[in-house]
């Protein structure tokens, strides 16, 4: 078949120089294309594209393609062609669009990959959609970055999106930027107007902590000051597009800091008599040396590093950030995945259980205190409970709001997460890639955040209401018993809050408990027997001391007797509430309906309490308790 | 950072270059799909892109392969090629299992039959064949090392993770793509509600009923895949090369539907230097494969069905 690269010459979109006229032979004239070897090209920056809807970006970018020369001659064809046989005038946009759906809503839906390169670099685009709903999709993009370009229509200026998508930056972690102003030629590629704009956009983003690299003026569509100087703005001397991409510095791997590697997983396979135990992860920062003493986190685990392991090349004797790397101990210690490596000589991370953080939410439900989240942070995933919302950034007015409960799809917050157990990191402000989180609901990644700082494991906040003082808890089980929604475990997680840390140890066991457990679902026999169990386990930790809180559901009269049968001091206490509280409060019916205990030790009605009024009565009712025996 | 965790900067290491970062971005990749999904496998067309796959599984399990090659045989692959799959996993200790829509051929229900177009050919042939043995509804059959011949897999366990060696740079709709990509039971793929993916962390949770592709190339380019087979000398099927004809293919597939390009390149080397010099810089690299054509040049139709 014939293949011939010159035949189409034609039909490529024509350069212009600065007088606007086209150069005569376009392979030879463009710069872009004559790179001889590129190795001796530095390695690629990943650059992200960011700005308010119909701003311009795509068709930057496919402006920037067709000017450096790195357009596959496939892909213009297929456009042109379809325009002409849609009657649709040709735009540079249409070359990134190329999945139908997209043409048709006439909006990018992605974080596109796009590749090109000049004779410094070659350049990843990550092109990031400016629709306020496909958020996570310019997260996607700008978290892989290490420059942007914020777009803005001259025309528009300073729109909602502008703002999120630098604060999304900051927060990101790009700290490069050049703030592109685009559509010059709707306010008359006016200097006044362009420096009216400049000003406007420093003020905000000083406001933020960032600097722009340049903020340069632009006709996308014509090409103006992308790729070539600006004829008709020779006002402007600042760097064109290229000229501020080129001059943004690779970061390149954190090798300066600390040791720190996410355990990925210990391999070990056994066949073809290979018997290493092998340590594999990729390194956030830092560097490790055979014979290193490494501890792990939050473990404390720690012996010497005695081989880097490799496979098809010589076995380094170092390996550092960027790597994925593979190491075997000098001791046998049991190690899993989801440890943080540190080296024994340099600064340790933190470990909590309950933390500070800054979190931007997308997903389509909003995050709501109460409820929990699956929190993966390097390889470790935990299961957090939100305590506290502290405050709501409005991203738009960069505003904060404090008595929010929730936070909802593109907000920023500051909030308190308190964990399951105990995870090793750094604070945002020491050490980024270990401080980075996201939230998991359902099943999708719907938020992500940075640690500000770790939290003492004993809640902060004072209690509201005249009950404030804690209470000592004798050992002894306290069964809260209800209908589903009734308030069982809101009620213990209150009371565990206000027990006096000096005396017992407070232990709650609830379905999060039971399903961790046990496995879920089965027969009414098999859930009855996994209250059975749960009921014998909290006796044995009444017998060591401890003040155990059950809040299941056990709806059975028959089940919960049982569970006072193997119980030292059992107190029942029974959460009522009427069936139309119950479904006001969204909760599903039972299954298996609930029997009403006989002989309760207490019965309050959390229709009519609230939380805090139910609390103080359980709490006078366990003074009273204590007093009498 | 802040001053008191750095160390001097006097220790500086040799910056990674462009390969090694690819490949330790796929290492890690891999060994995330390994240790989120107990049943795990990767496709292996035996080309370029998914053999780079292979060697780069054996990088991040130092040697090992712990997870089963798929191969879908549309039985109209090139001779060499099954030949190179079975020298492979022999010499590898590869577990290989390979799956076929049966009925569809013996229906004869193809392409190169002329009873139905080339589109409803990928779809039967590759994409039902695909969808019916990651499910284990259809027969899976696996390389027996002790036999040396392929037999009829006992297990017929849904595959929830699949690793492809699909690249952005190849077609618009591949540029879209997510490193970990969840997929319905019927494979279907929805580009406009993707899971946002940042901070190496990835869509490992998935619910009942629905699979992960996973796509640990999708930052190499062309030229990246021939570099690194040099590099690293792995093995590849002379069909890439000139023999003597003036001809190579770029991009292989089923005979019917792959045409070769003109070309003297005769070794790994002469690839490099062909595609350095901006020979193919304005040919598609798929321009040989007659279905991407007929479907409005985008493959997107069939990627959406389940395509790899």
């Amino acid at each position: 078949m014939s293949v011939v690269s010159g035949s189409a010459t034609t039909a490529r979109p024509r350069r212009l120089d600065e007088e606007g006229l086209p150069f005569d032979d376009e392979t030879t004239a463009n710069p872009f294309r004559a790179i001889a070897d590129p190795a001796e090209v530095e390695a690629r920056m990943g650059i992200v594209i960011v700005g308010h809807v119909d701003h311009g970006k795509s068709t930057i970018i496919g402006r920037l393609l067709a000017d450096t020369g790195t357009l596959p001659e496939g892909k213009l064809e297929q456009i042109k062609d379809l325009c002409a046989r849609t009657s649709k005038p040709f735009e540079y946009a249409f070359l990134l669009d190329a999945l139908k759906d997209e043409r048709a809503q006439g909006i990018t839906i992605d974080a596109a990959r796009v590749f090109f390169r000049t004779p410094k670099r070659r350049y990843l685009i990550l092109d990031a959609p400016g629709h306020v709903e496909f958020l996570k999709n310019m997260v996607t993009g700008a978290a892989r970055a290490e420059a942007a370009l914020l777009v803005l229509d001259a025309g528009e200026g300073i729109q909602e999106n502008t703002r999120r998508h630098a604060y999304l930056l900051a927060m990101l972690g790009v700290r490069q930027i050049a703030v592109v102003v685009n559509k010059m030629d709707l306010v008359g590629c006016r200097q006044e107007a362009f420096d009216e704009f400049a000003r406007d956009l420093g003020d905000f983003l000083a406001t933020i902590d960032m600097t722009p690299a340049a903020i340069i003026p632009v006709i996308g569509r014509e090409g103006d000051n992308l790729a070539m100087r600006s004829a008709t703005m020779s006002w402007y001397t600042g760097p064109t597009v290229l000229e501020a991409l080129d001059a943004f510095r690779s970061q390149g791997e954190a090798v300066d800091g600390p040791f720190r590697m996410p355990v990925q997983a210990v391999f070990k396979f056994t066949n073809d008599g290979d018997d290493r135990r092998i340590v594999a992860g990729t390194i956030d920062s830092g560097r490790v040396r055979v014979g290193d003493e490494v501890v792990f986190h939050p473990s404390g685990k720690r012996t010497r590093v005695k081989s880097l392991e490799a496979f098809n090349r010589v076995a380094p004797s170092v390996a550092g950030a960027g790597e994925s790397a593979g190491f075997t101990l000098a001791q046998q210690i049991y190690v899993t995945r989801g440890e943080l490596a540190t080296l024994a000589h340099e600064p340790q991370p933190l470990t909590a259980t309950r933390i500070r953080a800054s979190i931007f939410w997308l997903g389509a439900k909003p995050l709501e205190v109460g409820r929990n989240y699956t929190l993966k942070l390097g390889t470790t995933r935990v299961s957090v409970h939100l305590e506290h919302i502290e405050r709501v950034l409005d991203a738009s007015t960069l505003a904060s709001v404090t008595d929010r409960t929730a936070v909802v799809r593109n907000e920023v917050a500051d909030c308190v997460l308190k964990l399951r157990h105990p995870i090793a990191f750094d604070r945002a402000s020491e050490l980024a890639a270990t401080s980075r989180f996201v939230l998991v609901d359902n099943f999708s990644i719907s938020g992500g955040g940075v640690v500000r700082e770790a939290l003492p494991a004993a809640e902060r906040r004072a209690p509201s209401t005249a009950t404030s003082a804690t209470i000592a808890l004798r050992p002894g089980v306290l069964w809260l018993t209800g209908a589903r929604g009734a308030g069982k475990t809101a009620l213990a997680r209150w009371l565990a809050g206000r027990a006096d840390r000096a005396g017992a140890r407070v232990e709650v066991l609830d379905d999060d408990t039971l399903g961790a457990l046990f496995p879920a679902g089965g027969s009414r026999a098999e859930q009855d027997l996994r209250v059975r169990r749960l009921a014998w386990l909290a006796s044995r930790l009444e017998a060591h001391g401890a003040a155990v809180i059950v809040a299941i559901g056990a709806p059975e009269e028959d089940t919960r007797r049982s569970a006072r049968a193997v119980a030292s001091d059992f107190i029942e206490i029974h959460l009522h509430a009427e069936p139309d509280v119950l479904s006001a409060r969204g909760a599903i019916k039972d299954l298996v309906a609930f029997e009403a205990p006989v002989q309760p030790e207490l019965k309050l009605d959390t229709g009519r309490l609230s939380l805090d009024e139910a609390g103080a009565e359980v709490i006078a009712w366990l003074r009273e308790w204590s007093t009498q025996s | 950072m802040s001053t008191t965790l750095t160390a001097p900067s006097a220790n500086r290491a040799s910056r990674i270059d462009h390969l090694d970062q690819l490949e330790h971005r796929s290492v890690h990749l891999l060994r995330e799909a390994y240790a989120s999904f107990p049943h795990l496998a990767m496709l292996w067309s035996i080309g370029k892109d998914s053999t780079v796959l292979l060697w780069l599984a054996r990088k991040a399990f130092f040697g090992h392969v712990p997870m089963p090659l798929v191969h879908i045989d549309t039985s109209y692959k090139i001779p060499e090629m099954i030949q190179y799959r079975d020298r492979l996993a022999a010499e590898w200790r590869l577990t290989v299992i390979y799956g076929q829509n049966e009925e569809a051929l013996a229906a004869k229900q193809t392409f190169p039959d002329g009873n139905v177009d080339r589109l409803t050919c990928c779809g039967n042939l590759k994409t039902e064949a695909l969808r019916r043995t990651l499910s284990g509804e259809g027969k899976r059959y696996r390389f027996d090392h002790k036999l040396g011949k392929y037999v009829v897999d006992t297990n017929t366990e849904p595959y929830t993770g699949v690793i492809v060696g699909a690249r952005a740079d190849e077609e618009g709709s591949r540029s879209k793509e997510r490193y970990f990509s969840p997929r319905s039971g019927e494979n279907n793929w929805n580009i406009a509600d993707q899971p946002p993916e940042f901070w190496n962390q990835y869509a490992t949770e998935f619910a009942p009923g629905t699979h992960v592709r996973i796509h640990p190339l999708l930052d190499w380019t062309e030229l990246d895949i021939w570099e690194y087979i040099e590099r690293e000398r792995i093995p590849t099927v002379s069909l890439y090369y000139d023999q003597g004809k003036g001809e190579r293919f770029r991009s292989l597939g089923c005979w019917p539907c792959t045409k070769s390009v003109t070309s003297d390149a005769r070794n790994v080397q002469e690839i490099i230097v062909e595609l350095k010099s901006g020979r193919f810089a304005n040919i598609a690299e798929r321009s040989g494969r007659a279905q991407d054509k007929d479907d409005g040049g985008g493959l997107e139709s069939l990627r959406r069905e389940g395509y790899m």
